[in-house]
């Protein structure tokens, strides 16, 4: 009888796959058309296109241990995460789960904003499967964590979105599954919350519990991970050690179809980013600080809205957002006429500090919040301080993440001041 | 067992496939997620009340003002018989009942639209959404009764002790409006349709039914007909258990009892053939 710990698998997956039929026939959401597509094409067939979003992954998770699932846009992170916490089934293979799952899609799904404090501590620990007697006992852990004692019986709608996220995310940290499966929901939150929020992670996998933790940040992923899944373009490629896996990553964005600085989109149908670029100083993905930086989009936008948006943020390695850019103009030409647009913003002098960046690109309809496109990582490209000199100290990772220019005098009393610039 | 460590007992082992059979049934999910119903219940009952200024008062309201219409139309201008009750509490006997069910029809078949974003994100079975619309369904037929005890004293109606059998007329109700709530349900998480049938059905079916007037005024020719309609025999048969009014044909409540039973049946069919598939195209 084998019931050592270290060799008991809580999570076993054998060839999981999971086929999407992507439709390019306008969708049928009413029964009319649905009949009528039905006696037009009775076998479906013609206008639909396969996609495997994951395909015969199969790998398996110790018991106690916490993993990082990691992978590009696309790489059917999502999709696998579904399938885990049972909201979505698998098309083939199987997985087995050992113990009671619990799962966080989301900071604070169910929440009601008219519901107070209290109430939704109640309904959304039911929602993610506690027992009312269990919610009963942990109720004043929850509220202490959350930091919200003064507002247990105010509306959430009145409480700040830093208030909020506390609670949503203090309600899950105390679920006490025996597999945590966790998506990136700490990228919401100030920066002392996010640390609290990794630690409390860190104890339930310090605890014997099973940590699956989906994110985009490598540091997080790194400081929460000793093993990590990396998913491309739905198969696995990568089981083992954090360090390597990242390494394995980065190659990936770096190489291969992902040139530097380039995103093309396969098989999207709908207002989508067909294509994005960053052009950077210097050829392949380097980026000389200072130097004019142009960031390029091709949109598809066959069906154009009135409120059409398209934004983008430049994030470093930490996955935090330094840059956001936007195009929000009342008339601009794509929210009134369906074309192929291209659309590009220079910053005439990027002054990104060294270190390694993304693109995050979001395409979407503001009134009725419809996020057509949502890219995450894509272009990576590499900023140096090649050629920027300064006096005495070298340049060094950390010192700062945006550098900017400034004026600086020195004065004392009788003398006249001295002056100078900060020019990088 | 060896009993020789603290090791803990061995969890239980979930095995998820694509065809994964479940190991419990739709009744057996509503028991154990019983927690989850009564607060999914319990929210949409605050949320029901919350920012109204009479509140739950609206409870009794809303068949009350219904009822007061349908004896102005049906009493009073229109002349019908109400075998020999007061035509107020006659008719609110029967909407109370139909409250329960097309309540329970109705916000069933809107649930998981409704709640699109908690099948998106999380598990749980999906059937404890629409039946959490059933406890405040109950609760309204509580107060409605309260409220037509109140009426049938003041104006001199006796009680009788048939009265205790109205749950069992219930019960056949509430089985028949959440057999058509889990088919409407599911069929609404692909085809929006439904929620655009549906209050025109449910219209036509009110007026289908012995609410307004007494099934007896219905002329003979078509009474075989008119007893097909399942809700019929057994609003006529709530309503004379209340008030010891005409009781519905035999005939009529066991194939009222049949099609609960076959609509209970095949909404469980549906909906488990369908669930799936709700958060990938809901």
């Amino acid at each position: 009888m084998s019931s050592d710990r270290a060799t008991t698998a809580a999570v076993e997956a054998h060839g999981l796959g999971k086929r999407y039929v992507l439709s390019h026939r306008p969708q049928a959401t009413t029964l009319v058309e649905r009949l009528g597509q039905l006696v037009r094409a009775p076998l479906g067939g013609a206008g639909d296109e396969e996609l495997w979003a994951l395909r015969n992954v199969d790998f398996s998770i110790p018991t106690g241990s916490a993993v990082g699932i990691i992978g590009r846009n696309g790489a059917g992170k999502s999709t696998l995460l579904k399938i885990l916490s049972r909201i979505t089934p698998p098309t083939t293979g199987e997985v087995r789960l050992r113990g009671r799952v619990g799962s966080l899609l989301e900071v604070g799904t169910g929440f009601h904003p008219e519901l107070t404090g209290r109430e939704n501590i109640f309904l959304n620990g039911a929602i993610l499967g506690m027992k009312r007697r269990e919610i009963t006992q942990r109720f004043d852990a929850i509220v202490a964590f959350a930091e919200v004692e003064r507002f247990l019986d105010t509306p959430v709608k009145r409480y700040s979105s830093g208030m909020y996220v506390r609670l949503a995310f203090a309600v899950a940290a105390h679920l006490e599954p025996e597999v945590l499966v966790v998506d990136e929901v700490l990228a919401v939150g100030d920066a002392e919350f996010q640390r609290k929020c990794l630690g409390k992670m860190g104890e339930v996998a310090g605890e014997g519990r099973t940590v699956i933790f989906v994110s985009h940040s490598m540091a997080a992923v790194s400081a929460l991970t000793q093993r990590v899944l990396l998913l491309d373009r739905g198969e696995c490629r990568f089981d083992g050690p954090t360090a390597a896996g990242i390494a394995q990553y980065r190659a990936l964005q770096g190489g291969g179809e992902a040139t530097p600085a380039q995103y093309v989109a396969t098989g999207r149908s709908g207002n989508h980013v067909r294509h994005a670029r960053v052009r950077t100083s210097d050829a392949s993905g380097v980026h000389r600080h200072g130097e004019a930086l142009t960031l390029e989009f091709d949109l598809d936008v066959p069906e154009p809205t009135s409120t059409l948006c398209f934004s983008c943020k430049l994030a470093d390695d930490s996955d935090r957002n330094i840059v956001h850019l936007w195009c929000f103009e009342p008339d601009a030409r794509f929210r009134r006429e369906a074309g192929k647009y291209t659309l590009r913003f220079t910053v005439p002098r990027a002054r990104l500090f060294q270190g390694a960046y993304s693109l995050r690109a979001f395409l979407s309809d503001r009134r009725t919040n419809t996020m057509f496109d949502e890219l995450h990582g894509i272009c990576p490209f590499e900023v140096t301080m090649d050629g920027v000199h300064r006096d005495d100290y070298a340049w060094t990772a950390g010192d700062c993440t945006y550098l900017e220019s400034a004026q600086w005098e020195l004065a004392r009393e009788g003398d006249a001041p001295q002056r100078g610039t900060v020019a990088p | 067992m060896n009993a020789s460590g603290p090791g803990p007992v061995a969890p239980p082992t979930l095995i998820i496939r694509p065809d994964s059979a479940r190991s419990l049934g739709l009744v057996g999910e509503l028991w154990e997620f019983r927690d989850l119903l009564w607060t999914l219940a319990g929210r949409d009952l605050t949320l029901r009340y919350r920012q109204t200024v009479l509140g739950v008062a609206w409870v009794a309201l809303q068949p009350l003002l219904g009822a007061l219409i349908f004896t102005f139309v049906f009493g009073t201008i229109a002349g019908l018989p109400s075998d020999g009750v007061p035509y107020l509490v006659f008719t609110f006997a029967s909407l109370a009942g139909w409250g329960l069910f097309s309540g329970i029809v109705t916000r069933a078949s809107g649930s998981l639209v409704q709640n699109s974003g908690l099948i998106a994100k999380v598990w749980f079975p999906r059937v404890v959404i629409p039946g959490s619309v059933v406890p405040a369904a109950l609760l309204d037929l509580a107060v409605a009764l309260a409220v037509l005890v109140v009426l049938m004293l003041w104006l001199g109606v006796a009680l009788s002790p048939s009265m205790l059998l109205a749950p069992l007329w219930a019960l056949a109700l509430v089985a028949l409006a959440f057999g058509l709530g889990l088919i409407g349900a599911a069929l609404m998480v692909s085809y929006r349709d439904v929620q655009h049938i549906l209050p025109v059905a449910m219209q036509l079916l009110l007026y289908a039914s012995p609410v307004a007037y007494a099934a007896g005024v219905v002329p003979e020719r078509y009474r075989d007909i008119y007893w097909i309609n399942p809700v019929a025999p057994l609003l006529e048969g709530l309503r004379a258990s209340l008030l010891g009014t005409a009781m519905p044909p035999t005939w009529s409540v066991t194939s009222s009892v049949i099609t609960t039973l076959v609509m209970l049946a095949l909404g469980a069919t549906v909906f488990r053939r369908l669930e799936r598939r709700f958060a990938d195209v809901i």
